[in-house]
């Protein structure tokens, strides 16, 4: 394979996994969670790296699934899925189109640099329905390891908020 | 068939590997068992939530043991063919749940704990140890704030939940000392900068921990005595009964498969 073909299989099989959705949050692409950290060719076969979001979270095995699908459904046999740890995740990965499409599904996406916090500090977190500051959290924990569980004060709406990490 | 043990090469790091990672299987574990009998639904799902990251990390462990000690074991097996004492985990990973209050308090105990380790873990000269600890360091810190803030409510609540409380601060105070100790095993990987030694973590922990109890107007006990024996393999009688448990479709069914 000349160098050439490499790259054209390698951006065949970039096009294809990159709109492979995760799970649990369906409006969100691997690209757009900044969980598909790579797509190679090696040795004329395409190796497509991955990182976990949190260390338990079950939609990785779906997720790499679904890449594997996504590669044959190209026509692109052999593919491998490699999953790496360094560096870790974050949400500061997620693109801006993806922090805009969490908001429209209803979901208030992590701000940008807002990691660790003092053990009793408070969090902003804005209401994606009424774009309110005036909320308060439910729950620590959700529906998926992601997310928390707030309500807004002024519209009385229950949301979810992907948590910084 | 694999219905017997596993035999392990417990080098340092492999050794080192199978206790953290015991640890967070064990805990992980024990939360597991509250499905279905959680308090209100968000506690359900924290319990579950927390469990699940703890598990999580547990794999990551295995799985970098299972590559260090390259003898064909896997995470499978280390969790599911090793008899209790094989296992290395802290005593205080395998106490019972008890009553809600009791699981918040041996949640606080070692995430306030796991929080600072995996925090210093993160400059460890082990690349490999170092990422494991940088995605652990933020799951403990949830951990801590969620059983932090239980306990405070709890202990500064009713006499009721205020004497529960209290009661399983002082059954599960022995067991906090076993997750400063550092052995001479351990002690050689210190000195490469592989991982740190735990006793530097001491004052750190006791702040912390001094801080939620004194909001939840609860009392450290004053008994220094600590209770250990969990790394070396000598466990108290609840971990073989948790081992039958969760052991007991591989070792029914060897190599079952979901």
């Amino acid at each position: 394979m000349t160098p050439a073909d490499a790259e054209t299989l390698r951006l065949r099989a970039l096009h294809a996994v990159e709109g492979v959705c995760d799970p649990e949050i369906p409006v969100l692409t691997i690209a757009d969670l900044g969980v598909l950290r790579a797509v190679a060719v090696r040795d004329g076969r395409v190796e497509v790296v991955i990182t976990p979001t949190y260390s338990g979270c079950p939609a990785m095995n779906m997720i790499q699934f679904e890449i594997e699908m996504a590669l044959e459904r190209a026509g692109i046999g052999g593919g491998q899925v490699r999953t790496v740890l360094s560096p870790a995740w974050t949400t500061d990965w997620m693109t801006e189109d993806g922090r805009r499409k969490l908001r429209e599904y209803g979901v208030s996406p992590p701000k940008p640099g807002g990691g660790r916090r003092e053990l009793f500090g408070v969090e902003d977190v804005e209401c994606p329905h009424c774009g309110s500051a005036d909320t308060r959290v439910l729950s620590e924990f959700g529906s998926t390891s992601c997310k928390a569980l707030w309500r807004c004060e002024d519209c009385r709406e229950p949301f979810d908020y992907f948590k910084c990490h | 068939m694999a219905t017997t043990s596993i035999q392990v090469n417990e080098t340092p790091l492999v050794l080192y590997l199978l206790r953290r990672a015991d640890d967070a299987l064990i805990l992980g574990h024990r939360l597991s068992e509250w499905i279905g009998l959680g308090p209100i639904l968000e506690e359900e799902m924290a319990l579950g939530n927390i469990g699940l990251d703890l598990i999580g990390q547990a794999r990551s462990l295995y799985a970098y043991a299972a590559e260090a000690e390259a003898a064909g074991n896997d995470e499978d097996k280390f969790a599911y063919l090793r008899d209790a004492p094989q296992y290395r985990n802290l005593l205080l990973a395998e106490q019972p749940n008890g009553d809600f209050g009791q699981t918040m308090v041996r949640q606080l105990f070692y995430s306030a704990f796991a929080d600072l380790y995996w925090r210093a873990m993160t400059e460890s000269h082990d690349a490999t140890l170092a990422a494991i600890a940088a995605k652990s360091e933020k799951e403990s810190a949830y951990h801590l704030r969620h059983s932090s803030e239980w306990v405070i409510r709890l202990g500064d609540g009713t006499e009721e939940s205020h004497a529960r409380v209290q009661e399983a601060v002082d059954l599960l105070w022995p067991y906090t000392g076993e997750m400063f100790e550092c052995d001479a095993t351990e002690r050689t990987l210190v000195d490469g900068r592989t991982i740190i030694d735990p006793a530097t973590l001491r004052d750190a922990w006791d702040h912390t921990i001094n801080a939620v109890l004194s909001r939840a107007t609860l009392t450290r006990p004053k008994n220094p005595w600590m209770q250990g024996g969990g790394r070396a393999g000598r466990h108290s009688e609840h971990l073989g009964h948790l081992l039958s448990t969760m052991q007991h479709v591989q070792r029914t069914y060897p190599g079952a498969a979901w």
